[in-house]
């Protein structure tokens, strides 16, 4: 009696674990490994009842490498979800035990490099302890392999929509006809529309691959076409350069393969467009203040990129003084940024470009001047060395809207901060008193004087305003560059250009510029590289310029000379 | 009779300043020369190889000021991309040389420089062709800046684009060739330049003659330079060219096509930065893309306005003082030159808008006591 239930025992543990290494990919190369000792555990498993979850951690602390794979196929059907936590510890080889009490805990490196453990399934700290103290659960590659398809399976079906999708997606990667059963069980409970689609996919893929006539396969290659996730591009032309394959099925994998590529170049052309709007807003940030200074009121101030790197530093001080909040500390840089650049601004006017009025070339001379002060002042406080601005979590990771596509997050602020700070630039032109002695100040100065405008004081505003929006503009900007004394320089130029080729004096124009050449600059780089595109962009406006010297919208009427 | 009176052949080409600046240049660089050829390496008077090449050296920026207050000064063209000129002339000598070194380089091809065996290049650019014969780089050495200055100058000047945003353009014309002789893929040793030279016509790069003759050679283009450039300026188109900077609108109702002068002006003042450049890069045994950059292009201009623009003397006064102040600072304190130098863009454009020459001339007015004066005036910018 005794052995007749040891027996059926056994019988019943080995169809389970064939069941599941059906479902384990590796499982069935693991298995034929592990088929010779698996009679041996199987004795020894069935002394103790199978499903406590307590008696199965204790065992893994024991088992040998070949027994392991069927503790931890055990303990996914046991424990499932809330074991996720042990699987990807020993995934990473930080799984140990108490060599007395087999008690598994997680040992890993604090952010000070100490060794604590950590209880591997609530994650309850349980001090520090180093790694040698305790025995580790040993692993090997085809564990890892494993532990990766156990981690996978039990996201697919238990973890959140994100997780779920992200599963899906890595199980793309090695997907094979024995997947199918859980795949189609997942599919059966999912909700969620986009984990349903990956679903499908895999479905379909694992359908080709199973599937015994042409009939179905077709189907399943109708399902793939258009779908952008690399495996499914790799498995549609692996069958479309198929020697064994019929030709209607090959031919079926080009057309699908022609639709998904078609879809990618589209994609490909939205990223560019998309580069090319962030380089534009890149270069109106750059430019934005500099139409003020050199576009209103007609100052050449070759310090203009000063007032970036000013702004920049700005943010690199404030972030400094509050190391806690990065996320708050770019949003307390703004108006900082903007006093500091814009004080510095008011400065050189009052010093410096009041005593040059009319001579232009001898502002530029001054100007530029002063920006080697500027640049060497910084190299002297902070030093020659980049500085790293954080990126607050906000600003961080990117948007992916699919396969192809995927945005960063930061340029897509930084595009809409742009906008922003242009459209409020332009308020205050039009539509406060400011900006109406600006106007006036830049039209015809003697006549403003003559009306009562102290157009000293506005000379200041104006050239602080422009200075203090170069400053805002470097918060910007450091989010995507490092902060350095050479940062100024590589943007004057450009901005230059931009205000130029906008027409000096016109907002619009300025605005207009720098999305064209951003676009420009985006378009010419896949097919002439980085910095040829950016010599050929030159070379458009010094050619552009000689056609129209007063840039694309030239100030017509009096307010032209 | 050569000479009448006082009136040397130069004061009848440039008046008594001609005199006294060919005058001490010529001195000094025989002085200069003799100094190290002639005086015992142990003697106190013994002018060192090194202070030679530097001579050298400072004579070649010289000769650069010279032609940024041609076309400044005389014709209120402010170009902030004269570097670009230089430096094209600087390559063109560069290639050369590069060629001279044969098959003494690392690689010891006799065909390709060392950096084109580098990048598994295996034959000589279209443009490398001929450069190995000293005529015909010298040649191209004048022609490449020249014709760029030209094509540059009458597109600019056509369309009547004057003032800042010439300056700008001029600014982006040197940028964007800094960035194109950056790239390895142009064939100009990319990043690193052409160095390494070996020997010139056959003479030895490092050898104290070949010095001494580079720098006498400097001193004698530079005085030719000076020569020619005031002969120009007191001609009839010299004054052509003044009555554009002062009112370009009214010369050009007067009848003058203004825009021919200024391109004829501006292609004369590349070429003398050419050559300024083709002088340069001998003596300093390196041309790399560093000399485009607008930095370079923009302290030139700095150097003639310390030395007074308008008067030629005052830019290679400008030229001589700001770099001998800078090779000493560089050496005191490396990173208080650039306050220097940027105190000083400040501080002349607001106090000294005549620069030194500008307070010698008004000192010797005083001394005088007539106004004599000719050229200088206040209306330009």
């Amino acid at each position: 009696m005794n052995s007749l239930a040891r027996l059926s025992s056994v019988l019943l543990l080995a169809t389970s674990l064939g069941a599941w290494a059906q479902d384990g990919a590796d499982m069935a190369a693991t298995e034929a490994a592990s088929s010779a000792s698996s009679t041996a555990t199987a004795m020894h498993d069935a002394t103790e009842p199978a499903s406590s979850r307590d008696t199965l951690l204790r065992e893994l602390t024991q088992a040998s490498l070949a027994q392991a794979p069927r503790v931890i196929s055990e303990l996914e059907r046991v424990g499932g979800r809330e074991l996720l936590p042990l699987f990807e510890a020993m995934l990473e080889g930080e799984l140990h035990y108490d060599a007395d009490s087999l008690q598994l805990m997680r040992i890993s490196k604090d952010s000070g490099g100490v060794e604590q453990a950590t209880d591997v399934i609530t994650g309850e700290a349980l001090g520090p302890r180093t790694s040698r103290s305790a025995e580790k659960v040993r692993i090997n590659n085809r564990l890892r392999t494993l532990l990766r398809e156990t981690i996978a399976r039990v996201n697919l079906m238990e973890g959140s929509d994100d997780e779920r999708a992200a599963a899906a997606r890595a199980m793309l990667g090695g997907i094979t006809g024995d997947r199918l059963p859980l795949l189609r069980e997942a599919f059966e409970r999912e909700e969620d529309g986009e984990v349903r689609g990956l679903l499908e996919v895999g479905i379909a893929m694992a359908e080709i691959m199973e599937a015994s006539n042409d009939e179905a396969r077709m189907a399943a290659v109708a399902v793939l076409s258009g779908r952008l996730e690399p495996p499914v591009r790799n498995l549609l032309s692996r069958i479309r350069s198929d020697e064994n394959a019929s030709s209607e099925l090959r031919e079926a994998a080009a057309e699908a393969l022609d639709s998904i590529q078609s879809r990618i170049e589209f994609y490909q052309l939205l990223e560019q467009l998309f580069f090319g709007l962030s380089l534009g807003s890149v270069l109106l940030l750059a430019a934005i203040g500099l139409a003020v200074t050199f576009g209103v009121m007609g100052v050449i101030n070759m310090a203009h990129g000063e007032m970036l790197m000013l702004g920049a530093y700005s943010t690199y001080v404030v972030q400094q003084l509050m190391p806690n909040h990065i996320g708050a500390s770019i949003i307390v840089s703004l108006p900082v940024a903007f006093l500091v650049s814009a004080s510095v601004g008011v400065l050189i006017q009052r010093y410096v470009i009041r005593y040059l009025t009319g001579r232009p070339l001898e502002t530029l001379l001054a100007t530029f001047g002063i920006s080697l002060i500027l640049q060497q002042a910084v190299r002297t406080i902070f030093s020659p060395l980049n500085r790293r601005v954080l990126a607050p979590e906000w600003l961080s990771g990117s948007w992916q809207y699919n396969e192809v596509l995927s945005l960063t997050l930061n340029r897509i602020y930084i595009l809409g901060f742009s906008l922003v700070v242009f459209a409020i630039l332009l308020f205050i032109l039009k539509k406060t008193s400011l900006g109406l002695n600006v106007r006036a100040v830049s039209q015809n100065r003697a006549m403003a004087k003559a009306m009562g405008i102290r157009t000293d004081w506005v000379d200041a505003m104006t050239f602080g305003l422009g200075s203090g929006i170069a400053g805002i503009a470097g918060v910007a900007l450091c989010q995507l560059t490092n902060v350095g004394p050479n940062l100024g320089q590589s943007y004057i130029i450009d901005s230059f250009m931009v205000v130029v080729f906008g027409g000096v004096g016109n907002l619009f124009g300025t605005l207009i510029a720098a999305f064209t050449l951003g676009m420009g600059n985006k378009f010419l780089e896949p097919m002439t590289g980085a910095v040829l595109a950016n010599i050929l962009i030159l070379v458009f406006i010094i050619l552009f310029i000689q056609k129209r010297p007063k840039g694309l919208f030239p100030q017509k009427g009096r307010a032209a000379d | 009779m050569l000479r009448q009176g006082p009136d040397s052949i130069f004061e009848r080409i440039g008046g008594r300043n001609t005199t006294i600046f060919l005058g001490i240049l010529l001195s000094l660089t025989v002085l200069a020369a003799l100094g190290n050829l002639l005086i015992p390496a142990d003697s106190a008077l013994h002018v060192s190889t090194y202070t030679i090449t530097l001579l050298g050296k400072y004579l070649c920026y010289a000769l650069l000021a010279l032609s940024v207050d041609v076309i400044w000064g005389y014709c209120g063209i402010l170009s902030l991309g004269h570097g670009a000129f230089f430096a094209l002339g600087g390559y063109a000598m560069g290639m050369y040389l590069m060629r001279q070194i044969g098959t003494r380089g690392v690689y010891g091809n006799a065909e390709l420089p060392d950096f084109m065996v580098f990048l598994n290049w295996t034959e000589l650019p279209w443009y490398w062709y001929g450069m190995n014969n000293f005529g015909f780089a010298m040649l191209m050495a004048l022609l490449v800046p020249g014709l760029l200055a030209f094509v540059f100058g009458w597109l600019a000047f056509r369309s009547r684009v004057t003032g800042v945003y010439l300056s700008i353009m001029t600014q982006a014309l040197t940028y964007a060739l800094m960035l194109a002789f950056f790239r390895n893929e142009m064939g100009f040793g990319g990043n690193n330049g052409l160095t390494d030279f070996k020997d010139i016509l056959g003479f030895n790069l490092q050898s104290d003659s070949t010095r001494v003759t580079l720098f006498v050679l400097s001193a004698l283009f530079l005085g030719l330079a000076y020569l020619c450039s005031q002969f120009l300026m007191r001609s009839r188109l010299g004054r052509v060219i003044l009555a554009v900077r002062d009112s370009e609108a009214r010369a050009r109702f007067l009848g003058y096509r203004t825009e021919r002068y200024k391109v004829w002006l501006f292609v004369y003042s590349a070429l003398l930065a050419a050559i300024a450049g083709a002088l340069y890069v001998p003596q300093v045994g390196i041309i790399n893309p560093g000399e485009f950059a607008p930095l370079n292009s923009i302290e030139v201009v700095v150097w003639v306005a310390l030395g007074g623009r308008n008067t030629l003397y005052g830019a290679v006064l400008g030229a001589l003082l700001v770099n001998y102040a800078k090779t000493r600072f560089t050496a005191l304190i490396p990173e208080g030159w650039i306050f220097i130098l940027g105190a000083m863009f400040v501080l002349v454009t607001i106090f000294m808008p005549k620069g030194i020459a500008g307070l010698l001339q008004r000192r010797r007015k005083e001394q005088n006591g007539s106004g004599s004066s000719l050229t200088t005036q206040e209306r330009h910018a």
